[in-house]
């Protein structure tokens, strides 16, 4: 069985928000579109997004550590926002795990989003339907798209290329690869939702230098110089004490 | 949970609709094993009927303003098997149907023996409406609250003490009703009912404070760690990503201030429990104005206690939405 | 959405072209439906971004239909107040006809009195022509307030610069240092190879106050105070000489670091190269004719003698009595002082930490050497089998930049570079053509007032490289010739001019008045004035016979920004997705390390309303006031339009250079030069609109001195001179202008007022100094130091029209270290007053751990005046957002009366020395009036909207289409 996810690199995103515009670009002039915006130009604008990109601060002065982190749907293996849903509209797809809304289905009783840990879901003002990301279901599978141009949007305008995409019951695919070998967890793992996207982990380089190291045959000091030997007239033991 | 005011006027009306037609059959079963004196048929269960109908519609009537496309709702029936909601969406109708029988049957004095018990009660269609009705109204009460029981994150709200609060707290506000609708159509029965409303809301007073008691001991099993997977005792959100509010900031915030949510907890337990219990108590001797006053402050304070219930649920989306920059 | 519905995709043509919502230039392909944008991606074909694209690249469709666009030209009404933004539509004829009236009669008298200032644009090289077509001096770009010490800084020591003239090279650097840089101009590449580079391995270092974006994901952080790197890195420099952890090889061979200087303080000549001869010939480029101190043979021999090598450190006698001292000893007297320790003091960084740097960078370097099997051959003819690199790489801007002493800062990093061996070599810092330039660039600024004649071109070029103080564009009494009094003696090497004092000169006409001033591009009136309050009233002013002090204002913007507002005429532009635009060779190209790279962008949607490109105003502007460059012999017009401009222009009849170096020749055979190509638009558009000409390996590295790449790059025109281009270790141009000051030498000398500040900044050798503004604050009254950052989904104020990149900023805070904040007193969220001696602004704070105690900071160009933008009176930006540049003067009191708050080397604005100090606004006087909510300070008159703008719309469900 197929579970498409995202993975997201925490360790390379540098939160440049390009895959939340990037996302709203494609969505709202595609097949989950309009995603509106009220107020657009005027006091707190608002507005439909799938995927959002937040900072946190971890640590304090001067050991932080500034996370930004991106969220969308995370298409969960066991998405507790799909069985609430009284209509229908919000549902799983077996054939690739993706979770959908039926715009046409929904009622906008926002019940799924009450049932979703992650407040991942959207209710578009506008529409007065429920809305959140759709692992761009409308490109990954779109023939007449350039096989790579068939990837979610977000994960295409990533500059960092920290979104990765791809089926995680794959044991090859290169999200699995990435949660297998560079740690890639999941959110709130303490309500059973089985997220599919995953993150991974900051990771630290670090160099180690022995002080030795700093000194060697090779230093250019000598040329000059400036490490020289000792004077021949400088004192030594030789001078205070006899064996 | 920010609270919406059409889910608020839903469950309290139907929860009153509910105690209401629990008092009028428990009532009817009383007066059948003759440990009452009969009511006339069409004044106390007929209109009585009508008003718990009105209840309902009502409260159906709110639901509506809460759909983005009311339109579509009788889409919602079509998930039972998972939903509450769904359920919900089905039983509130089954029951409104057989409220408004039950009401015909008595008003038409519909009373022909349909069977006679072994212990020689006779079973009429009244009976028949009432006992399904009774499980119809005990069912909307557990499908209301496990709408909200059963999200398993909303720790404040996953809990049996909800599903007693929703039945307890409805059926005494439906007594209260009954009780006050009493004194202008059933006289008779108003010390009775009055006597039943007292208990139940102090029963109720019992299971909300358990609730409340539970509650304010909870500790929330998610938190930021969890949430970003950042293993650190110190994280604090810097950035939502976004400064002009989103549906998740709209949806799941009450925006009031903890000194506000004291003063509606205390207003409630007041206005649905100690308040309506000293009425109750006046009303005993059957005062009509005693005891509407007794119901009306009791809606009004479960209006707030609903409120409350909401505004306390603290979703864990909430975690992600902690700070606008 | 059900399934049956995901179809096709809901697009019917793709068009390349290349974006423009910042400077970094990557190529898009732009979706269209009915001719309408509906989705911008990344061009996968693009050399730049490769596909990727950014926040606001996404949003681009925003732009093009945001409401505050300004569709038609607009002038102000009659008996209206400048600055009270009443405007009546005109006719582009009218505005043509104004426009050619008016400069005609100042081209025919004083030339000068027409001021040509633009800001983040890309077309320097026609609006540079332009101005010296006219004839005018005062004309300058954004440099002077943007990076010119960055640019002046490296390319003053090393010939070339990050910026937009090189780079990192992380695709083989070990370990990445970044200092003061938030965004940057190399957005999307920058970003690729920051997330490559740290998968493979690399360790990243970030030298910020502030921890946010790019330093987020760094290994370390390393917090400094703000104006303090120029300590940091000369202490660094001190432990990598101390260690013996630099590239000698390197130093010797290509840099002036084994060179010897003449030590004989009563000479003239002190401080001087020694040479051996007098070069004969006036050229742009460094003879070969200095002295090392051979170890073998133990006596002065000429530079890169075969079988030489020099002593670097030392004392010696030339035979004639004269002490000499190569450079390298002179720079390591210098850092003597500047141990580890000393620098701690003043940047906050524990000495150990600065000590571990020093060594992580020197073993990195000495440890990890890359050799490629790439054989060159140097400029002194020794064929080499390899080229070789330390893959230390470093990465810089304004953090550095935007600070008085900036310029000796960049200098001391240039040479910590150099010290390291990592100057165009493989995992180091790597050229991006036309660099290498000699040291300095060849183009000089006339040296004359003379130069300005009525009816004439400028004789010189507006904007320059000086080398001496000979070549300042100064009055025979010393004086400033231009309205910035850029190439003056108070800023002598401003190569990109100063145009944050041109508003505040030209008001009090200081050095004279001018007549016509032209902003293009640039909100002046605003984010990118320092001083906004005042200057909004200098626009104002009137002079006592009632009239403007600058008397005729011209913007040409695309937007209802501020500065519009104070217009006399508004010249309506044009999106990028509209116009024909190039990026050029002569400009600032989006050339890779691999070679040279231009490219353009082309109309994929047609002109809205009115709009016309500015190109367009130019070509027609010049041809109506017949400027020798676009007019025939006989006065007629040469050019139909822009892009018939750009094919056909050539820097002279039959030289084959002009703007794009691709596809020339009459069938767009040749590259870089060639006949012009009159399809060469065609090829552009067909090739992605970009140009690639990858350099043969041999020529890719170390080009300063790489024999084949410096004759090739003659060949080709990008330079006149073939001559190597040695690291200026030791900078003998600043020490021409101090030794003036010192009153030695036959060049000009300074006027008196002025003298002790040249000589104290133009020290050949880095130095580390106080700011400026610290100088002359008081730092107890005074504690922090306030700077700004680049947020990465906006572009400076341009963004807040769109919809959806104001939706993640739509107001700013004050971001203040937690433990400083509560000192004060000062919660998460409150609001506060932040005053610098020259101002102040309310506002409201965050706590940050992420920010340095001694710090606080905001995102730059946030916050707008209420309307502007064509944003409601009420929109957070202007009642919740704030600017920061209300606290910072353009100007400082100095012993010889005002300067300007800039670099005294290069006139760089000095945006980030500002010193303020927080204080909690007192409860309950929150509310600018009773009843009102909490709103920043200061605020300004709502500006209307004007004529001939769409209505905005209060719900957007744009573009959304239903499928069937
Ligand atoms: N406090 C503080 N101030 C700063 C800085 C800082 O770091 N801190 N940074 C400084 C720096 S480095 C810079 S470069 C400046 C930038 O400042 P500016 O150069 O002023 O840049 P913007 O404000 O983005 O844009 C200028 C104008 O260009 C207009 N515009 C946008 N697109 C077009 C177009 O296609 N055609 C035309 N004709 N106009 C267009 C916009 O509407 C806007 O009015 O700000 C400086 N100001
Ligand atoms: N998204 C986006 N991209 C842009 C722009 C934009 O407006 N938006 N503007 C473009 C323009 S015009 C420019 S000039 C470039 C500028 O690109 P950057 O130089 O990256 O921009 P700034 O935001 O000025 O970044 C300055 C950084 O230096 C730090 N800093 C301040 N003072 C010091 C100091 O004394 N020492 C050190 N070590 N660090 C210090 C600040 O905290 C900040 O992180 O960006 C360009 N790219
Ligand atoms: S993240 Fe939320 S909306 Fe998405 S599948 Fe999981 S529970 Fe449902
Ligand atoms: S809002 Fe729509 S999708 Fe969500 S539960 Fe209600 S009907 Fe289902
Ligand atoms: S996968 Fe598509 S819908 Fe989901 S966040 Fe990315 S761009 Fe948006
Ligand atoms: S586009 Fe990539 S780097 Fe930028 S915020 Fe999104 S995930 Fe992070
Ligand atoms: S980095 Fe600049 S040029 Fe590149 S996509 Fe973003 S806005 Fe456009
Ligand atoms: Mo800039």
């Amino acid at each position: 069985m197929t579970q498409l996810a995202l993975v997201i690199d925490l360790n390379v995103c540098v939160g440049c928000h390009a895959c939340v515009t990037s996302c709203k670009e494609w969505n709202t002039a595609g097949a989950a579109g309009p995603m509106g915006d009220q107020n657009p130009y005027g006091a707190d604008p608002t507005g439909t997004f799938f995927n959002r990109v937040q900072t946190f601060e971890v640590g304090e002065f001067p050991n932080t550590e500034t996370v930004h982190f991106p969220k969308s749907c995370l298409h969960c293996e066991e998405p507790p926002c799909v069985p609430v849903c009284p209509t229908g509209a919000s549902y799983k797809r077996k054939e690739d795990g993706i979770v959908l809304v039926d715009y046409d289905k929904c009622i906008g009783c926002k019940y799924c989003s009450w049932a979703c840990p992650y407040g991942a879901r959207e209710l578009d003002e506008q529409q007065q339907v429920m809305k959140k990301c759709t692992l761009c279901v409308d490109r990954i599978y779109d023939m007449s798209m350039d096989e790579a141009d068939r990837k979610p949007s977000c994960v295409k305008a990533c500059p960092t290329s920290a979104r990765l995409f791809g089926d995680i019951h794959d044991p090859e695919s290169v999200v699995s690869v990435a949660i297998r070998e560079s740690g890639g967890y999941a959110l709130m793992p303490e309500w059973g939702t089985h997220p599919a996207n995953h993150y991974l982990p900051r990771r630290k380089t670090r160099i180690k230098i022995h002080e030795d190291e700093l000194e060697r045959a090779d230093n250019p000091l000598k040329v000059d110089r400036q490490l020289p030997k000792p004077a021949m007239s400088e004192p030594t033991l030789d001078d205070v004490t006899t064996w | 949970m920010h609270p919406a005011f059409s889910v608020i006027f839903l469950t309290t009306f139907i929860g009153a609709a509910q105690g209401l037609f629990l008092a009028l059959f428990t009532a009817q079963s009383y007066a059948a094993f003759k440990l009452l004196p009969q009511p006339d048929s069409q004044a106390f269960y007929g209109w009585g009927s009508l008003l718990a109908l009105a209840l309902l519609a009502l409260g159906l009537g709110a639901s509506f303003f809460h759909l983005g496309h009311p339109e579509r709702a009788w889409r919602t029936a079509t998930k039972w098997r998972t939903s509450w909601l769904s359920r919900e969406v089905i039983v509130l109708p089954a029951f409104m149907g057989v409220v408004f029988l039950y009401g015909l049957a008595h008003w038409l004095d519909w009373h022909p023996v349909l069977v006679t018990l072994p212990s020689g009660l006779p079973v009429d269609p009244t009976a028949v409406l009432g006992v399904v009705g009774t499980v119809l109204a005990f069912a909307l009460f557990v499908c209301t609250a496990m709408i909200y029981a059963c999200l398993k994150f909303l720790a404040e709200w996953h809990s049996p003490l909800t599903v007693a609060n929703y039945i307890l707290l409805g059926s005494a506000s439906g007594f209260t009703l009954a009780a006050a609708f009493a004194a202008l159509a059933a006289p008779e029965l108003v010390g009775f009912l009055a006597g039943w409303a007292a208990i139940i809301t102090a029963l109720g007073l019992i299971s909300r404070a358990a609730s409340l008691f539970r509650n304010a001991r909870l500790k929330p099993k998610s938190s930021l760690r969890t949430a970003i997977g950042v293993k650190h005792p110190r994280i604090v959100q810097k950035a939502q990503g976004f400064m002009g509010g989103s549906f998740n900031t709209r949806e799941f915030f009450h925006g009031r201030t903890v000194a506000v949510l004291r003063v509606v907890k205390w207003g409630f337990l007041m206005g649905v429990f100690v308040v309506p219990l000293l009425l109750l108590g006046f009303g005993l001797r059957g005062s009509a104005e005693v005891l509407s006053l007794a119901f009306a402050v009791q809606y009004s304070g479960l209006l707030a206690e609903r409120w409350f219930f909401f505004a306390q649920a603290n979703h864990p989306q909430n975690l992600y939405y902690q700070s606008i920059a | 959405m059900p399934t049956a519905q995901i179809s096709s995709s809901p697009v019917q043509e793709v068009k390349t072209t290349t974006c423009y919502m910042c400077a970094c230039r990557c190529g898009i392909r732009v979706h269209l439906r009915d001719g309408m944008v509906r989705y911008i991606d990344g061009n996968p074909d693009h050399p730049l971004n490769k596909g990727v694209i950014c926040a606001k690249g996404s949003s681009g469709i925003m732009k093009q239909y945001s409401p505050a666009r300004l569709l038609k030209p607009l002038k102000r009404k009659a008996g209206a107040e400048r600055g009270a933004g009443e405007f009546e539509e005109i006719e582009w004829e009218e505005a043509f006809a104004t426009l050619a009236e008016r400069l005609g009669k100042i081209r025919a008298t004083d030339p000068k009195k027409f001021a040509l200032f633009t800001g983040r644009d890309q077309m320097q090289a026609l609006t540079g022509m332009f101005a010296r077509q006219f004839g005018t001096p005062n004309y300058a770009a954004h440099g002077g307030f943007c990076s010119v010490n960055m640019a002046a800084g490296m390319i003053y020591t090393i010939g070339g610069s990050f910026w937009e003239f090189g780079g990192p090279d992380l695709d083989r650097a070990k370990l990445f240092v970044m200092i003061g840089t938030a965004e940057d101009h190399h957005s999307n590449p920058l970003k690729i190879a920051l997330s490559k580079f740290k998968r493979d391995g690399g360790r990243f270092i970030s030298i910020n106050p502030v921890r946010t974006g790019y330093s987020a994901i760094a290994d370390e952080w390393v917090p400094i105070r703000p104006g303090t790197d120029g300590a940091l890195l000369l202490a660094i420099i001190h432990e990598i000489i101390a260690t013996g952890l630099y590239d000698r090889e390197f130093l010797v061979q290509y840099s002036n670091a084994g060179q010897l200087i003449n030590y004989n303080e009563s000479s003239d000549e002190f401080g001087f190269f020694v040479r051996t001869e007098v070069p004969t010939e006036e050229a742009c480029y460094e003879p070969q004719d200095k002295l090392w101190w051979d170890r073998t043979t133990d006596r002065a021999v000429v530079t890169h003698k075969p079988g030489a090598d020099p002593y670097l450190l030392g004392e010696f006698k030339l035979p004639d009595g004269t002490p000499v001292k190569p450079a390298f000893q002179l720079l390591h007297e210098r850092v003597k002082e500047y141990t580890p320790e000393w620098a701690s003091q003043i940047t906050g960084i524990p000495a150990d930490v600065i000590r571990r740097l020093a060594h992580e960078m020197g073993v990195t370097a000495r440890d990890q050497r890359i050799e490629l099997p790439i054989a060159w051959t140097d400029s002194w003819g020794k064929e080499h089998d390899t080229v070789t690199g330390n893959p230390v790489a470093f990465h810089a801007m304004r953090g550095l930049a935007a600070h008085s002493n900036g310029f000796q800062t960049i200098r001391a990093m240039s040479i910590l570079m150099s010290l390291l061996g990592t100057i165009d070599r493989p995992g180091g810092f790597r050229h991006k053509a036309p660099f290498p330039r000699p040291i300095p660039p060849c183009a000089r600024t006339p040296n004359d007032p003379r130069a300005v004649q009525p009816n004439r071109p400028l004789d010189g070029m507006a904007l320059g490289w000086p080398s001496d103080p000979d070549d300042l564009f100064v009055n025979d009494d010393g004086s400033p010739v231009r309205i910035d009094k850029a190439f003056s003696w108070e800023y002598p090497l401003s190569v990109h001019g100063l145009m944050h004092n041109a508003i505040t000169n030209a008001w009090r006409g200081d050095p004279y008045r001018i007549d016509t001033l032209l902003i293009f591009m640039a909100n002046m009136a605003w984010n990118s004035t320092m001083n906004a309050v005042e200057v909004r009233k200098m626009l104002n002013d009137k002079a006592e016979d009632g009239e403007y002090r600058i008397p005729f204002l011209v913007v040409c913007d695309a937007f209802h920004s501020e500065m519009t507002a104070f217009a006399d005429l508004i010249l309506p532009d044009t999106t990028y997705l509209e116009r024909h635009d190039v990026m050029s060779m002569l400009d600032r190209p989006i050339s890779e390390f691999d070679g040279p790279v231009d490219s353009v962008r082309v109309p994929v949607v047609p002109v809205s309303g009115d709009c016309k490109p500015f190109q367009e105003v130019l070509i027609e502007l010049g041809t109506r006031l017949k400027l020798p460059a676009f007019v025939t012999k006989e006065g007629a017009r040469k050019f139909r339009d822009y892009p018939d401009f750009i094919v056909n222009w050539e820097s002279e009849p039959g030289s084959g250079i002009g703007f794009l170096a691709g596809w020339r020749g009459k069938g767009g055979e040749k590259s870089l030069r060639g006949e012009p190509n009159p399809n060469q638009w065609e090829m552009y558009k067909k090739n992605n609109c970009v140009f690639h000409y990858e350099l043969p390996k041999s020529y890719q590295y170390m080009r300063n001195w790489n024999k084949g790449y410096l004759e090739w790059s003659q060949r080709n025109r990008i330079t006149r001179y073939a001559e190597p281009i040695l690291i200026h270790i030791y900078s003998e141009v600043l020490q021409r202008f101090r030794a003036a000051a010192q009153g030695k030498g036959l060049s000009r000398k300074p006027p008196e007022a002025l003298k002790k500040r040249v000589e104290t900044y133009f020290d050949p050798l880095p130095f580390y100094y106080d700011p400026l503004e610290a100088q002359v604050t008081d730092k107890h009254q005074y504690p922090l130091a306030a700077v700004t950052q680049r947020p990465m989904a906006m572009y400076h104020s341009w963004d807040s029209q769109n919809a959806w990149l104001r939706q993640i900023h739509t107001h700013n805070y004050l971001y203040v270290n937690a433990r400083t904040a509560l000192q004060q007193g000062i919660e998460d969220g409150d609001w506060i007053w932040v005053e610098s001696q020259w101002g102040k602004v309310k506002c409201m704070a965050r706590h940050s751990e992420a920010v340095e105690p001694g710090t606080v900071w905001t995102w730059n160009a946030i916050g707008k005046a209420a309307g502007a933008w064509n944003l409601t009176p009420d929109a957070n930006e202007s009642q919740k957002g704030f600017l920061l540049n209300h606290l910072i003067s353009e100007e400082l009191p100095g012993t010889a009366g005002r300067i300007s708050n800039s670099d005294p080397i290069t006139g760089q604005a000095a945006w980030y020395d500002v010193r303020v100090r927080i204080s909690k606004v007192p409860e309950g006087t929150q509310s600018a009036g009773a009843g009102e909510t909490a709103i920043t300070a200061p605020q300004f008159e709502p500006l209307k909207p004007y004529p001939a703008m769409k209505e905005r719309s209060s719900i957007l469900a744009y573009l959304g289409i239903k499928l069937k």
